[in-house]
């Protein structure tokens, strides 16, 4: 038998003890607007390039501007987290290949030009007279030269959003899962699953809008793929680190019994993505209307996925396992 | 031997430590460190049930890591080895964006008051001056000894081949550099 253990310490560092909790509410907002858009990236330039025609719904063409405006929202989120804020340009006088938030950081500048180029090319001419009107006398030469590059390079700039959207959300959860001392975090999974809950999540935000029926059919099945993909990440993040060492089942434990399993089983597996893909399935076979209640709990079991783990790493350490 | 082949490391005799704190106190009054927070701290394990106790007392703070993930994490590449291996922050560089201690195995970590992250510096100012670091000097009990283990002749690489020792969560793989003497 193990023996009795009392661990005292005479440390108490504000949101470091009695166990990590310096990552709050702005980076689950960043994690979670940033992973929805990923997934519109992802979604609007790849049905593009899957399919000969361009955007046909008002929704779809706009949407690549909704996500650098909620990437945006995220963004501000994450400078509000920072503790040193004038010092942010800091991001940009380096980068540095070991760190996961350094390739953020660039892949975020790189996004904002083509998330615009991508949308600019989506519109249809009569949005087009409508913003050359809205365009101040200065930028009108600049808005034409980007609208001309944003026809003449739509092959390039979509392939170009497509990587880069892929980027974003997997590095979301790569930033989380290669640190070894967070042991609820520490899976190459986690990119991966980040990445399939921004689509799904990106795919309900669209699924919210008014879409033409082909976009609605192709996007119902592009999110129920992403989902099942998640659910599939889950259950192999979960069983590795079960049936892995120490580190593991401690990390394993916090979402098989231990203080993460209520939340993380009812509010990410059941209410964000068990039921939202069994309300596809019944409105398949019925050949039911589109309802809304699927999408919104999709966006909720993104946001909840990204509230869980973020607590549950912090709470997981190597000097917690027994 | 060259500034650039030291390595600086710290043996702690968990068989010396009395738990004085006087190395906290030291740490704290020669690098300001403001209230409410600490560089080094101490730690008591007791094992076992009264009357069959055994207790071991340890006085730690950064392990000044070999691989050490803060700096591999570290967006801005404020976080840094320096010399002897000794791992620093460079407040001018850091944004508080608190990577490195979401990467720290050991929470040695914090964030300043001032807004940067700080810990140990293993008081290279000190030591660059010929000077222990603070928390050594003070030790009532001679139970830190801070050294180059690169130098055979150094009481601290002869403390850690005569010793038996044993470091904090080896299983990270980061490479610690605080040494307990069992």
């Amino acid at each position: 038998m193990t023996p009795l253990l009392e661990t005292t310490t005479t440390r108490a560092n504000p949101q470091i003890d009695p166990s990590l909790h310096t990552w709050g509410w702005e980076i689950v907002i960043y994690l979670f607007l940033g992973g929805i858009a990923a997934g519109i990236l992802v979604l609007t330039a790849f049905l593009e390039l899957t399919r000969p025609d361009k955007p046909r719904s008002r929704a779809m063409r706009w949407m690549p501007l909704v996500a650098l405006a909620l990437l945006s929202v995220g963004m501000l989120a994450l400078w509000l987290d920072l503790a040193h804020r004038f010092w942010a340009w800091r991001f940009y006088a380096t980068w540095k290949v070991t760190s996961p938030m350094s390739w953020g950081a660039w892949i975020l500048v790189l996004l904002y030009p083509t998330g615009l180029l991508l949308w600019l090319g989506s519109l249809e001419d009569g949005e087009r007279s409508w913003l050359r009107g809205k365009s101040p006398a200065a930028g009108k030469s600049l808005l034409e030269w980007l609208i001309r590059l944003s026809d003449r390079r739509r092959g390039t700039i979509l392939k170009l959003g497509l990587v880069l959207g892929i980027g974003l959300g997997i590095y979301t959860g790569m930033l989380l899962g290669t640190m070894p001392s967070r042991l609820a975090w520490n899976s190459a999974l986690m990119g991966p699953l980040f990445l399939a809950s921004g689509i799904s999540t990106g795919a309900a935000l669209l699924l919210l809008q008014k879409l033409d029926r082909g976009e609605r059919e192709i996007l119902v099945r592009w999110d129920a793929l992403a989902m099942t993909v998640e659910l599939f990440l889950i259950a192999l993040m979960l069983t590795g680190w079960a049936t892995s060492g120490a580190a593991g089942r401690f990390a394993a434990h916090g979402f098989l019994g231990g203080p993460y399993t209520a939340v993380f089983w009812s509010l990410v597996v059941i209410l964000g993505l068990l039921v939202p893909l069994a309300i596809d399935a019944i409105e398949a076979r019925r050949h039911l209307a589109f309802v809304a209640i699927g999408p919104v709990l999709i966006l909720c079991g993104g946001l909840a996925l990204r509230w869980v783990l973020l607590a549950a790493g912090q709470a997981s350490a190597f000097r917690l396992l027994p | 031997m060259s500034a650039a082949a030291k390595r600086y490391v710290m043996t702690v005799d968990t068989r010396l430590c009395v738990g004085c704190k006087a190395c906290v106190l030291a740490c704290k009054a020669e690098n300001a460190v403001p209230d409410g927070f600490c560089r080094d701290w101490i730690v008591e394990d007791v094992r076992g049930e009264f009357p069959r106790l055994s207790a071991e007392i340890r006085s730690e703070r950064c392990n000044h890591c070999t691989a050490a993930p803060c700096v591999k994490n570290c967006p801005t590449g404020a976080s840094h080895v320096n010399e002897g291996g000794v791992v620093l922050v460079t407040h001018n560089k850091c944004s508080g964006c608190k990577a490195c201690i979401a990467a720290c195995p050991y929470d040695a970590r914090f964030v300043h008051p001032a807004g940067y992250v700080d810990k140990c510096t293993f008081c290279l100012h000190r030591v660059r001056k010929g000077l222990q670091p603070a928390c050594v000097s003070v030790c009532p009990t001679g139970t830190l000894v801070f050294g180059d283990a690169g130098d055979p002749s150094s009481e601290v690489r002869q403390k850690l081949d005569t010793r038996r020792s044993k470091v904090n969560h080896p299983e990270s793989g980061a490479g610690p550099n605080v040494y307990f003497l069992t």
